[in-house]
């Protein structure tokens, strides 16, 4: 669909300027900045506002009256937004270099702990620093091991994934635990609206800005890219790459303790059910959103896109009444499709 | 009868090789070789780090492609394709780093890639028989079959790499330096079984660094230099070592070298003390001063690169290693707050991001510099990223390029360019610092270390290139088997006299290898 010129891609930095500094740098006489047709391919994420503008177009047509309503663009956000928070710590931890498959089951513990009548006790505000303790206790613990304890991430996260579940429905005998009548500030995160939308849409929002800034304009973010990119290179550039990679995994913890806040809005509950398969798909959005899975390439834009693109398909096919099975064969094929085009646009531009 | 079959051999040699080109970016690393192998010797093949031996063997194993020349097998033209070509038309390479699968058994290593089997099933009765009757053969019958490959001695690999050369029916087997990785008395097993398989017409393509070997166990030797044949098929018993150095040395291409430093230098840098490297580094004690380059000479794996790197504390030593007084752990974060930087050996694998901006690759150590607590100022970054590019002519000069694009000696700048952001850096360590650089970049990197040490910074340099060590360093430490064996000033040195100290094989009261 495009010439790429090698030159003018400079795939690492997608989210930021690229196209303008790209269209600078051509030698080429460029007057205005407009686009032409053969610069489209080199907007960043291009492929994936297309895909979702399509699904759009595809949700209009088949539920004309469902699909386009606030409410319905509401509640997409709102589901979008447990997994998102995820997402954009799953974005970090990838880029780095590793993989966190304990999300869900961290996110479950934290809403839990959060919920015990133990907890609840001390207020709305202690539940949630609670929440965001625990998360961020169980990345730690997951980045020591990986760190300092030499652990693959795979290993070292898959037990934490299968611990935390236990430890969460020991903690909750298994029973669903409410929200009690005295905390319900938790409760107002999701029903309390600002300018149409419910606050735990901004918590979203927020947490994908503070994201995108630390991994675009902080050195933590610019190490993160170093540390997956080349570790050896990184140690002898004077990166402390263990403190680095540890600290990568507790980020990842703190988002899922955010997570269980608003998964605790949203039900109303702490369960140890809560966030089963999350963290599938955490990485598929990440990698749907053009992020290495080897690290050290990769955007937070990119990763909220693909988790968009999943939650507005699963959106469609509720909507339309269809089976959950085809919708889960939806998503295998979505994730295959967008690996195979992102590998033939990176030859492009090599 | 002798007569005759020489006369054969020579009519139509095992293998030849004729005016064989092979050109990378910026680099003619093959500029014209031949080679005759005749079936049944020990071939040598000799040259200094840089003269195409590498390239060449590449040739012939099908991994690289020659840009013009043409290779002959029993007089006939044939093309080395692919690997699995040059296999087939029985040319075996064992590499240095033995290519085996430390998991499988040594029987399952011997076929990997052609395994007896029959519908996918592998019949290990017969793989086990017929691996048992290869190293027979080898005169190594004690090695079992069905042994894991990872518990084998690295004396033990060289047989089974053997063995799988020989069960592809290999006319010729090319070993990259095999006596490397073994201990002294493991060599002579491996000349045993070098005998055995040229005793059975099989011709051996013999690399290595040690004259003493080649005088022992080599038929003819073949001096490269250049990437040019200046030696076809001489004696190795009986040509003097005199007449083998200095056909490697003396080279047509002319370094340009930076004046020296007139006068003293200034106070004492780094100090090592009895430094030790468990099997690789014995009691090494020098020190640099600043603004002076002392240079490591030495070949691959005689520690020289473990020194560097103990320095940096990018690896455990014992001993006393200390910068302006302040002790050196094993730390590199720490080393680098201290005022060191590295260029390191493997430049794409251990110091570039190659998917990122020259910029990036720039500004990676020092981003504190750019920063206030963790947020980049990112206007004071790309200022000194354009004026390191500038100030050290990468090109082309685009700060926003990836890496990757730009050739050898341009992203070698860059790795130096990374120490040179602020006036910080005291001790500066540069690892085979024009490694795959051409050599117009290369007169410019010498230029550039040397200002560096005229404004006062030390530099350890190591190179595997004589000439650039003699020709850059102030003073020289000559390295072998883990020690210094001599240090003197770059100008009561020669080329001659360094390489006969290198390659010298006459061990110097063994270094330990536990």
């Amino acid at each position: 669909m495009t010439e790429v010129n090698p030159q003018q891609v400079s795939a690492p930095k997608a989210d930021e300027t690229a196209p303008a500094k790209a269209h600078a740098a051509t030698a080429q006489p460029s007057g205005g900045g407009g686009l032409r047709l053969g610069r489209i391919g080199e907007i960043p994420h291009i492929g994936l506002v297309v895909a979702l503008v399509i699904l759009a177009v595809v949700g209009i047509v088949t539920v004309p009256d469902a699909f386009a309503t606030s409410s319905n663009m509401v509640s997409i956000l709102a589901l979008a937004a447990t997994i998102g928070v995820i997402t954009v710590g799953a974005t970090f931890v990838i880029i780095g270099g590793g993989i966190d498959l304990s999300v869900g089951a961290v996110m479950a513990l934290a809403s839990v702990w959060a919920t015990t009548l133990a907890t609840q006790a001390y207020g709305p505000w202690v539940m949630m620093i609670c929440a965001v303790l625990v998360g961020t206790g169980a990345g730690l613990l997951n980045g020591f091991l990986i760190s300092y304890g030499r652990m693959v991430p795979f290993i070292a996260t898959l037990a934490m994934l299968v611990a935390a579940r236990g430890l969460a429905q020991r903690m909750s005998d298994r029973k669903t635990q409410l929200v009690g009548p005295d905390n319900q500030l938790i409760v107002d995160i999701s029903t309390t609206r600002v300018f149409g939308l419910p606050l735990l849409v901004y918590i979203f929002a927020v947490v994908v800005i503070i994201g995108w800034l630390i991994l675009n304009r902080t050195t933590f973010g610019r190490r993160t890219y170093a540390v997956g990119g080349n570790p050896e290179a990184a140690r002898l550039a004077g990166i402390n790459v263990r403190r680095h990679t540890m600290l990568l995994y507790a980020l990842s913890g703190f988002c899922c303790g955010i997570a269980a806040i608003i998964i605790m809005a949203r039900t109303t509950t702490g369960s140890s059910t809560h966030g089963d398969l999350y963290e599938l798909d955490a990485i598929a959005a990440v990698i749907i959103g053009g992020t290495l899975l080897t690290g050290g390439r990769g955007t937070i834009v990119g990763a909220i896109l693909g988790l968009l693109i999943f939650t507005v398909i699963t959106n469609l096919f509720i909507l339309n009444g269809l089976n959950t099975s085809d919708q889960l064969i939806a998503k295998g094929l979505i994730i295959v499709a967008a690996v195979l085009l992102q590998r033939r646009s990176l030859n492009a531009s090599t | 009868m002798e007569d005759i079959s020489r006369e054969q051999s020579e009519t139509a040699p095992l293998l030849a090789m004729r005016d064989i080109v092979k050109q990378f970016p910026g680099v003619r690393a093959l500029d014209g070789v031949d080679l005759d192998v005749r079936a049944g010797e020990v071939h040598c093949l000799l040259g200094q780090n840089g003269a195409g031996k590498s390239t060449l063997i590449k040739v012939l194993a099908g991994a690289h492609q020659p840009d013009s020349g043409e290779v002959l097998m029993n007089g006939e033209p044939v093309k080395l394709a692919t690997p699995t070509a040059a296999m087939k038309l029985g040319v075996a390479t064992i590499y240095q780093e033995l290519d085996l699968v430390d998991g499988l058994s040594v029987a399952e290593n011997v076929f990997l890639g052609h395994e007896h089997a029959t519908m996918g099933f592998t019949r290990r009765g017969a793989t086990n028989a017929a691996t048992r009757k290869i190293l027979e053969r080898l005169g190594h019958g004690e090695i079992r079959p069905t042994t894991e490959v990872g518990r084998l001695s690295p004396a033990g690999k060289q047989v089974v790499s053997m063995a799988r050369a020989l069960s592809h029916d290999a006319r010729i087997i090319v070993m990259d330096e095999p006596s490397a990785a073994l201990a002294h008395d493991e060599v002579n097993n491996l000349f045993r079984i070098i005998r055995e398989v040229t005793a059975q017409g099989v011709a051996v393509i013999y690399i290595s660094h040690r004259l003493e070997e080649i005088r022992e166990i080599g038929d003819r030797v073949t001096v490269l230099k250049d990437g040019r044949t200046v030696a076809v098929g001489l004696p190795a018993k009986t040509t003097p070592t005199n007449q083998v150095v200095s056909l490697m040395t003396g080279r047509n291409v002319e370094y340009v070298f930076p004046p020296r430093h007139e006068g003293g230098f200034g106070d004492e840098l780094l100090k090592l003390d009895n430094v030790s490297v468990a099997g690789m580094v014995r009691d090494v004690s020098f020190s640099v001063r600043a603004g002076e380059i002392v240079g490591l000479a030495g070949l691959v794996g005689s520690g020289r690169s473990e020194i560097i790197e103990a320095v940096y504390g990018a690896r455990r030593c014992t001993g006393k290693i200390t910068l302006n007084a302040q002790l050196i752990r094993a730390n590199t974060t720490r080393s680098v707050r201290l005022g060191m930087g590295l260029a390191p050996e493997e430049r794409k694998a251990q110091g570039l991001l190659l998917g990122q901006s020259i910029a990036r690759n720039i500004t990676l150590a020092s981003l504190e510099r750019y920063s206030t607590l963790g947020w980049i100022n990112r206007k004071k970054e790309a200022a000194e990223a354009a004026h390191l590019v500038k100030a050290l002519d990468i090109r082309p000069p685009d700060p926003n390029r990836v890496i990757k694009t730009l050739s050898g000696g341009n992203q070698q700048k860059a790795v130096i360019g990374r120490w040179l952001v602020g006036d910080g850096r005291k001790l500066l360590l540069l690892d085979e610092p024009t490694r795959g650089v051409d050599v117009g970049a290369r007169a410019e990197i010498y230029a550039l270390v040397r200002k560096l040490a005229d404004e006062g910074v030390g530099v350890l340099l190591v190179s595997s290139e004589v000439p650039e060590v003699l020709g850059l360093s102030d003073r020289v430490l000559v390295i072998r088997e883990g020690r210094i064996v001599r240090e003197a000033g770059a100008g009561e040195l020669d080329e001659h006299t360094v390489l006969d100290l290198v390659m010298d094989a006459h061990p110097v009261s063994a270094p330990s290898h536990d």
